[in-house]
């Protein structure tokens, strides 16, 4: 595709972008952290990108990918699990990124373009934190604020970050792979 | 006097719990899909209001039976237990739901496992979500309860459940 959106970031931000990918219109890139605020302000402000809406922002702990088979919720009702290998997909997914334990994943989408970019940034666990894009998107505050709860992922120049969805006394990030699924904290009434 | 008590008082207890029964004032306290069918219960085609129960409180002062209704997190627990200490006695509790019975299909973080491990339990209904059908037996079971608790002086105690479960 000519003149793509992963390609006006490559262009601009050559140093930025370690890797991208397409998956039938639907464009990725993967960057380096320390270059996240500069890009996303970009993405705001460049005229011909103009991503106005941040549609998601979420992270993914790849510490147990691929140790074991992924369950085929779909199988058994004839939902494809893998997308069709009729269709070619001529720019594959790369895999999770090399030695990082979380991708931050940000979705954006331009109300006036109609188009949308997916940021990967890969978060090592030494260090896990990255700049907040609330001074762009006001609605990242809580969104960031439930990576941080979850995931342990820390946001610098986030105006208010504190446990969103769960209490102040809880231990732990619950959607870490390493949090035992079955481990409970109540606040009141005993351990069950 | 409670040791031997006279034909008119048993009468009077009676005539009070039978009264008590039919004007059963409830507190919903609903959190979570099972409130659908708790609208269905409580609405024209199934009809709360022919057991005496149709007039929801929506302060726990003026309510004497708690339905909770949905799943509680352990975020909401320390609430549901402040709403239940602010209900004035006597008062009931009915679990509404396998969530509030037993933690349902729920094994993770956030989910408290049973109701019944921070506050007493009357009728348990459960099901997923149980059907209007089950939840007027449950409350025709809290009736009885009720009924029961005016003309025996005694309440039921509740079924404790063990401190920790051997899963």
């Amino acid at each position: 595709m000519t003149n793509s959106l992963i390609d006006m970031v490559t262009d601009r931000f050559p140093a930025a972008v370690s890797t991208s990918h397409a998956y039938r219109g639907d464009e990725t890139v993967v960057l380096r952290p320390e270059f996240l605020l500069e890009i996303a302000r970009f993405l705001k402000e460049d005229p011909a990108l103009q991503m106005n809406l941040l549609v998601d922002l979420t992270a993914v702990d790849y510490s147990t990918f691929g140790k074991s088979p992924a369950p085929a919720f779909f199988a058994s009702s004839g939902v494809a699990v893998r997308p069709s290998p009729l269709i070619p997909d001529e720019d594959p997914w790369p895999g999770p990124p090399a030695k990082a334990r979380f991708a931050v994943v940000y979705h954006f989408y331009s109300t006036d373009h109609k188009h949308r970019l997916r940021l990967v940034v890969p978060v090592e666990e030494s260090k896990a934190e990255l700049d907040s894009v609330t001074p762009l998107w006001s609605g990242a505050d809580w969104l960031e604020r439930e990576v941080w709860d979850m995931y342990g992922i820390r946001f610098s120049g986030h105006p208010n970050l504190k446990r969103i969805l769960m209490y102040e006394e809880f231990e732990g990030y619950p959607l870490r792979k390493d949090y035992p699924v079955d481990k409970r904290q109540p606040l009141i009434g005993p351990v069950n | 006097m409670a040791n031997n008590p006279s034909f008119l008082t048993t009468r009077l207890d009676e005539a009070i719990g039978w009264a008590q029964k039919y004007s059963i004032f409830q507190y919903p306290f609903v959190t979570a899909c099972c409130g659908m069918e708790y609208m269905a219960t409580a609405c024209s085609h199934y009809d709360v209001d022919r057991f005496g129960a149709g007039l929801p409180r929506f302060s726990p002062r003026q309510a004497d039976v708690m339905f909770v209704v949905g799943t509680i997190s352990h975020k909401m627990a320390p609430v549901m237990n402040r709403i239940y200490e602010q209900m004035a006695d006597p008062k009931w509790v009915v679990a509404f739901g396998v969530c509030t019975c037993t933690g349902g299909f729920y094994d993770n973080y956030a989910t408290v496992m049973g109701i019944d491990t921070i506050i007493p339990v009357d009728v348990y209904i459960p099901g997923c979500p149980p059907r209007p059908e089950m939840v007027l037996d449950g409350l025709m079971k809290l009736q009885d309860k009720i009924q029961d608790h005016r003309a025996s002086g005694r309440r039921a105690e509740p079924e404790s459940r063990p401190e920790v479960f051997e899963v």
